[in-house]
This record gives structure tokens, sequence and C-alpha cells, in this order.
């Protein structure tokens, strides 16, 4: 009652409220980040009775690694790939659907559905339909005339098999973001447009949609090549990486050292890869996080 | 652009191209539905049909509920993401309160450290967690799949976000009333964020659900397998061609959330852009 400010709370309330968090935060993220960090200079193996340090070994071993080049090189096409095709189909869509009211609700859903189902089991899916005797994509190429392909065993097709369904997965999820944008443009900016003489579809967009949406399309570009970035379990359960190396992405690499040759020093090495260039993107998306109004 | 109708001409283009799509976005959810109906020797044909002549569901149902114990699986599931959620709301809520609403030495240092912590994607912990986990015995439990997400840096982010906006006013009465900090946090403040809290257990569940990565390193037991470790272990382990099973185990697996964001779709999709922030 007499503290001076109300908000003033007793030490023993914001250690009450405050320490499970900040020791969960010790033990989970602040302490195995720096741990990764760490166990990167050295030899350490999963099981090892004892590890010492090896200074940049690892990293100097890396360099010379064919596969991580492979894979480091894999991700980043992946990346490039799925990152500007799902970002401008997301914007595509959301457009053509808040375009008119016809089935708008349908659509929607249909092309959010994908980002709601786990992608472990649609990629098996997927696995089915890209089969080369039985699947449906191949049935369809039949009668399209054209021959038939091995999607997930051609080295020079498996990894943009894979963009695809990266595509197929993200494009729900950056449609609603650019949805929520849109809904935010005040339709006086339209009628003012209108007034200066963009009255139409591509003109509108020009003048008036495009440059409201940046933010959203700034954000929406981060996110996702941070998403893309951890791609993982279509590559683990369709491809394992293979055929020869032909679809190694960073996080597989990353697996694969741990868990399958037990080498946890290397493996911390190229997380602390990883984890560079997840920063990176990590950095710019605080800048617009932190940008933005606390949530309505 | 509410209220303006296109003309007869684009609304059709605009029906074609976004029908097209949704061809595609749905192609694999038809595909899986209707194979998962068929008997094996209508799966394997060289002509293409997508419905069934005849009906092998039981068969196919039966298998993938038999070959691995799928029930189980989602009860793990469930266990799994409800545990998981719970002990984000009693560990996180508490913390956004304390830095949205209170003034105490090493807030903004504390607010700083869950921005940097934000950073850190979850795979990048996984193997320190992993070797920590080994030395307390707890791999193949099923602490070794909550655990690790009970901290949330991005609720604490999005609560802290939302808490911001609760009206003092209605913290003082309480502490009037004589009611304590934590009694503010779960009598005051968790009604009044309810709409935050939907959002974020909906973004929890989904990820948590559908999470393949950690449960992948964390446990080996069939026993505590969750429903995606599940399926992928029938198509890596089982007969890689019985595609009739296999179909319906996935149409098992998906149909839980699946469901559920066809009956609340709005909630869904607000829950899922209002934590679009995170990666």
């Amino acid at each position: 009652m007499a503290e001076s400010s109300p908000r003033r709370a007793g030490t023993l309330n914001v250690l009450l409220l405050t320490m499970p968090a900040v020791l969960l935060m010790l033990v989970f993220l602040v302490g195995p980040l720096l741990c990764v960090i760490a166990l990167s200079f050295t030899d350490y193996q999963l099981g090892a009775p004892s590890l010492s340090l090896i200074g940049l070994a690892n990293y100097e071993e890396m360099n010379e690694d064919a596969t991580v080049r492979i894979s480091v090189l894999n991700t980043l096409i992946y990346v490039a790939v799925v990152v500007p095709a799902s970002v401008a189909l997301g914007l595509g869509a959301a457009l053509l659907i808040e375009a008119d009211r016809g089935l708008r609700g349908f659509y929607r859903s249909a092309y959010f559905l994908p980002v709601m189902a786990t992608l472990i089991a649609m990629a098996i899916v997927w696995g089915f339909m890209l089969d080369p005797r039985i699947g449906a994509v191949n049935f369809g190429l039949k009668w399209l005339g054209l021959e038939p392909l091995d999607f997930l065993h051609d080295r020079k097709l498996v990894l943009f098999t894979l963009c695809g369904i990266g595509i197929w997965q993200s494009v729900g999820f950056n449609m609603v973001l650019f949805m929520a944008g849109l809904t935010a443009i005040p339709s006086e900016l339209y009628e003012a447009a209108a007034v200066d003489g963009a009255r139409h579809g591509p003109s509108r967009f020009a003048l008036v949609t495009w440059p409201m949406l940046a933010p959203v399309t700034l954000f929406t570009v981060v996110i996702t090549a941070i998403r893309a970035f951890q791609v993982f379990d279509t590559v683990q359960v369709l491809t394992g990486g293979g055929p020869n190396k032909a679809s190694e992405v960073l996080l597989h690499t990353i697996y694969a050292e741990a868990f399958g040759f037990f080498r946890v020093g290397y493996a911390s090495a190229l997380v602390v890869v990883f984890l560079v260039f997840i920063l990176a993107l990590s950095v710019v998306r605080v800048f617009i996080l932190e940008g933005r109004r606390p949530a309505p | 652009m509410t209220g303006r109708r296109l003309s007869r001409t684009m609304r059709g283009v605009r029906h074609l191209v976004l029908g097209l799509g949704a061809v595609v976005m749905l192609a694999p959810f038809v595909v899986m539905v209707a194979t998962s109906l068929k008997p094996k020797d209508e799966i394997f044909t060289p002509e293409f049909h997508l419905l069934p002549h005849r009906l092998g569901a039981a068969e196919n149902y039966h298998e993938a509920l038999t070959q691995v114990p799928l029930l189980h699986f989602l009860l793990n599931g469930v266990i799994v993401t409800a545990a998981i959620f719970v002990l984000q709301v009693l560990v996180n809520v508490p913390a956004a309160y304390a830095l949205a609403k209170l003034r105490f030495r090493g807030r903004s240092t504390l607010f700083g450290a869950v921005l940097v912590c934000l950073l850190i994607p979850y795979q990048a912990t996984a193997l320190p967690i992993y070797i920590l986990f080994h030395w307390l015995g707890l791999l193949n439990t099923y602490a070794a799949l909550v655990l690790p997400f009970t901290i949330s840096v991005f609720g604490i982010f999005l609560m802290r976000q939302f808490f911001l906006g609760v009206p003092d006013d209605l913290i003082d009465a309480a502490r009037i009333d004589g009611m304590s900090e934590y009694g503010i946090v779960w009598s005051v403040m968790a009604p009044a964020a309810i709409p935050a809290l939907v959002a974020f257990g909906i973004f929890s569940v989904v990820a948590h659900w559908n999470d393949y990565f950690w449960p992948l390193i964390a446990v080996g037991e069939q026993g505590l397998y969750t429903p995606p470790l599940g399926i992928a272990h029938l198509k890596l382990n089982g007969e890689g061609t019985a595609y009739g099973p296999l179909m319906a185990a996935a149409t098992i697996v998906i149909a839980p959330l699946v469901i559920a964001f066809l009956v609340a779709q709005r909630r869904f999709v607000e829950g899922i852009v209002f934590t679009g922030l995170k990666g």
C-alpha cells in the first residue's frame, strides 16, 4: 500500500513471476547455444568418454568436405527457388481472391490447407503421387503426351521436386499474411488514386497496393527464407539427401553427421554455419518486429 | 477493394486461375483419401482412375491401425502438444506480465535476452539438449518431447505486446482489492488476453503436432512415437509399396488438425497471421 508507485513490484514477486522462464531460457536456449559453439572447437563424439579441443580443425575440414559444399549450395538453391516463387504466388493468390466475392471462402481454405496439414504425412503423399509408375503426376504427364519423369531419383530433378513441395506448402502462409496487409490499406487511397486516373487493376496496383504492401512483402520474404533454410522433413523421408547427395541440405547433413556418424563436434561446426545464415536473416526480422506497433 | 465487382470476363479469368491453383493445392489431399479407399490391385494399375471401383477402405484402415499402434501415436501427440501448451502458458504468461506491467531492475536486460533468444532456431540447440538429456537419462521419455518447448520466448514476446495494451486501471483495482501479483496474472490479465492466448495456442499446437525434427532425435521407442514419427516409420520401415494403408495412415494423422481448421477457419487464419511473426 505504501509504495510510491503502484507498479513497483517487490523483488519476491518479480522473482516468482520471471524465475521459471529465466531458468528455462538458460537451460534450453542460452546454455545450448553457447555449448554448441564450444563443441564446434572439439572432436567430441556421441558416447565418447572424453573430448579434446582441436581449434578450428572442424571448420578447416568443412572447407574441404565435398558433401558440405554440395549441401550448402543445395540449401541456397532451395531458398533461392522457394522464396520468390512462394512469395509471388502468395501475393497473386491474395490479390485474386480478394478481388471479388465469388468462392472467396473456398479458395482461401483450399490454399491454406497445406499450411495446416502435417508436412511429413503430406510429403509421403507427394512421394506416392510422384512415383514414376503409378503416381498421379506421371499419369497427368502421359495424358498430356509427355514422357514420365522420375522426380525423386533423377539427380537433376530431385532438388527442384523438393522445391515444388516446399512452395506448395508455403504459398498459403504467405497468402494470409498478404491478405492481412491488404485489409490494412485504407480505401480512401484507392479513391484518391481513382481521382488521379488510376481506375484499373494494374495502375491501382502500381500506385497504391504495391507501395502499401512493401513492408509486408519484406517481412514475408524474410520469414519464408528462414523457414526455407530449415528444410528437413521432406528430404529426410523422401530422398535421404540422395541420389548421390543431389538433395542433401544443411539440416539433413547436420542430422546425419550427429546421429548417423555420431560426430557431434563436426556437426556442431555445421550448426554454427547454419546459425550464421539464419541470424543474418533474423536480424532483418527483428528490425521489422521492433518497428511494429503492439498487436491490436 | 471491398464493394467493387469485377467485369464478367475478369470474373471468369479469376475463377480459371484460382481454380487451377486450387486443384494443385488440393490434389494431394484428394489422392490421399481416394487411395486410402482403394484395394491394392486398383492402386497398381497402368490406368489412372481417381475413384475406387471397389472399396478397400476397411482393409487399408485396419492395416494402418494394426501394423503400427497408430491410435497410440495419436494419443501421444495429444499428450505432448497439450502438455507443451499448458506448460508454455504457466511459464511464459507470468514473465510476459512482469515485462509488460512491472518495473524492476533488470527488466530491459531480460527483454533484450528475450529478443536475442527469438533469433535462435530450435534446430541449433537440439544437439546440446540431446546430450544433456542423455546425461540425465531423459531420452525416450515424454519429458524429452515436452521440456525443451516449455520456454517460448516467442510466447513471452507475443503476450507482452498484448499485455501492454491492457489498461493499468484494471491492475490497480485488483491491487486495491488485495490481490497478489500472481493472482492478477491469472484472474485479470489472462482473461483479458484470451484472443492472444487462443492465437498462441493454435500456433503452438500446429507447430508441435506437426514437428518431426526433435521427436526424431529425442525418441527411439515406438511407445513414445508422435504421429509424424509414426507415419514416417510406416513409410521407411514398412513395405514401401503398401500405399493403401500408408495413405490411410496419412489421412488419420492429418485429420485432427484439418478438421479443427475447417470448423474454426477464421480463428486458425487469424491465429497464424497474428503469430506469423515467428519464422
